[in-house]
């Protein structure tokens, strides 16, 4: 706001600095406090909780989290599922983009508005239908189980469509008059425009399925299928015995840190992303 | 407009550009080819198992195979069942705590937070950051900061000598604590979307506000409130829409209790579905839970196209 000072402006700036900060603090202190006691040795701990404010320190949570759980096979499997889901919906939104945006055939309008459709469908309404399918094909504990449902989001196709109409049809016409097939104006002249698009729509998708819970809760059940948030899960139901606090919370800190820092790198991105994805 | 763009250069391609423009605009068959891939995923994973949903809710399904048909059985059992009705309570008690809180900080972060200083760019980045964690390991600060003894609020609470509320354990306290825990994941979308609407306010409307002397209040209130009354409604329908569908939080911080106090109907769903393995019977409240959404999901495209129309 770069209206000009008025008088008696300084004093509540200065009032709502120090509500902003406190919020902050809110939002900051619970962290600060799982990286302490992640660096903190269990039983002096135990023992006294204001231990978390001074030396000794140790590394010995996160030496015990690398050696002894199953995070790495968990990561991997959150990689391969999220980069899987990633990568098809890209492809799916992009082709069906172009066909909404570009391309006329039988029913595209009905087709269009029924897809429109599928972004009020919540997961919830589908999971019971879509878990006994995915049982009858024996798709639970395999990565297509944990991928295919993804695919079948309409945001992306909304998206790109959106975005493959914004760009000028006379650049499609001018190919056209090179004799160009479809799929090469698609692929060599509309494609690369839709840079900017595709990596939001990528982080989007990366970023939901990373965070996914409750399908891969419901069907990886085989604790080598787990996802890292499944499994970050599934370690914490010894969590009232309160004997492996600091080697919980290294976990944590061990699957919270990666994806804090790929926001800090494409936070421009992935603001508009998620905030684009709301408005629509 | 081809031929209009194509006429300054000679006369014959503008005739050429007529021609292919004229059919390549016609439906085709073959140019279904793009959208197919995306339609098999669509149809089989999406529109076959929502009709697939609503038929179980009306059998007596187990895991592999639909069962007997029941008629309305599930929906009447449902509504039979003290601990459902529970869990529609408990979820919009839950909307009702997170919705409002999440519209008016938002609101007011955006408001402090618009401006181009560097502190403020940090501090948006940092409202924002809880987002982007997963469920699992908000819930797991949460419950650290919560539990007795070891946690942050004990330990705050012991220096003055006091007791903490027990936020998990105590019946009244329990859907509280995993409000605050849910307010802290999802500032940031409100936030966000606040500050993107407080920047298409044209600049000159506060120009000519402040030559006219209006005192800060009376900007806000004639001026800024007004304009982005859109995404107020917005916000608040888009997280009615998400809240909704409260699930991981209740689950891995009270898992539903005490006494199904904090049991959300996803929550329900779960459980009887997946745990009870009484699929009809969860497909049924899954139906009642889409159309609770529904209805919400329906308002946000209204509120949508008004814009539209506005503009």
């Amino acid at each position: 706001m770069s209206i000009p000072a008025i008088k008696g402006r300084a004093f509540s700036d200065r009032v709502l600095l120090v509500l902003v900060i406190l919020l902050s603090i809110v939002m900051i202190a619970p962290v600060l406090w799982v990286v302490g006691l992640s660096l903190k040795d269990n039983a002096e701990l135990m023992a006294d909780p204001n231990s978390v404010f001074h030396a000794p320190y140790t590394l010995k949570n996160y030496i015990n989290t690398v050696g002894t759980s199953s995070v790495f096979i968990w990561v991997r499997n959150s990689i391969i599922v999220s980069g899987g889901l990633t990568l098809g919906t890209l492809i799916l939104s992009s082709l069906a983009g172009y066909g909404f945006a570009r391309l006329n055939f039988p029913g595209r309008h009905i087709l269009f508005v029924i897809v429109l459709f599928g972004l009020a469908v919540p997961e919830q309404a589908v999971l019971v239908a879509r878990h006994q399918i995915f049982s009858i094909l024996k798709f639970h504990n395999t990565y297509p189980g944990l991928i295919l449902p993804g695919l079948s989001a309409s945001f992306g196709v909304f998206l790109m469509t959106q975005y493959f109409k914004a760009i000028p049809k006379e650049l499609d016409e001018a190919a056209m008059l090179d004799n160009a097939s479809r799929f090469r104006i698609f692929w060599k002249v509309l494609l690369p425009l839709t840079v900017p698009a595709q990596a939001t729509l990528g982080i989007f998708t990366f970023l939901g399925a990373w965070n996914d819970y409750l399908w891969p809760l419901i069907s990886a059940t085989n604790k080598d299928m787990y996802t890292l948030t499944v499994g970050m899960a599934s370690t914490q139901t010894n969590f009232a015995q309160s004997e492996g606090i600091g080697f919980l919370m290294a976990q944590a800190v061990f699957a919270g840190a990666p994806i804090l820092i790929v926001y800090l790198f494409f936070q421009k991105y992935i603001v508009t992303a998620v905030s684009g994805a709301a408005v629509r | 407009m081809a031929d209009q763009l194509a006429m300054p250069h000679t006369a014959t391609p503008a005739a050429s550009v007529r021609t292919p423009s004229a059919d390549i605009y016609a439906p085709q068959w073959r140019n279904i080819i793009f959208v197919a891939p995306f339609l098999f995923f669509f149809t089989t994973l999406l529109l076959f198992p929502l009709l697939w949903g609503i038929w179980l809710s009306f059998h007596k399904a187990d895991t592999f195979s639909s069962g007997n048909f029941v008629g309305l059985g599930n929906y009447v059992r449902l509504y039979n069942d003290k601990v459902f009705l529970q869990s529609i309570w408990n979820t919009f008690y839950f909307v009702l705590l997170t919705v409002p809180t999440l519209a008016l900080i938002g609101l007011f972060l955006a408001l402090c937070l618009n401006r181009r200083t560097r502190t403020a760019a940090v501090l948006r980045t940092l409202f924002f950051s809880s987002s982007v964690l997963s469920v699992t390991i908000v819930t797991l600060i949460w419950r650290i900061v919560f539990i007795p003894n070891v946690g942050l609020l004990s330990t705050i609470y012991g220096w003055f000598g006091a007791t903490a509320p027990a936020f998990i354990s105590n019946p009244s306290l329990a859907m509280i604590g995993i409000a605050i825990a849910t307010i802290w994941w999802c500032i940031g979308l409100p936030m966000m979307l606040f500050l993107s609407a407080l920047q298409q306010i044209p600049r000159d409307i506060y120009e000519a506000a402040a030559l006219d002397n209006a005192n800060r209040w009376q900007t806000l209130r004639s001026i800024t409130l007004p304009s982005i009354k859109r995404t107020f409604i917005l916000v608040i329908i888009i997280q009615i829409v998400l809240q909704f569908q409260l699930f991981g939080q209740a689950w891995l911080m009270t898992r539903g209790g005490p006494n199904n106090l904090t049991k959300p109907i996803v929550l329900y769903i779960y459980d009887t579905a997946f745990r009870r393995w009484d699929l009809g019977m969860g497909a049924a409240a899954s139906e009642i839970l889409f159309i609770l959404i529904l209805v919400a999901a329906m308002a946000q495209y209204l509120v949508a196209r008004n814009k539209g129309d506005r503009a």
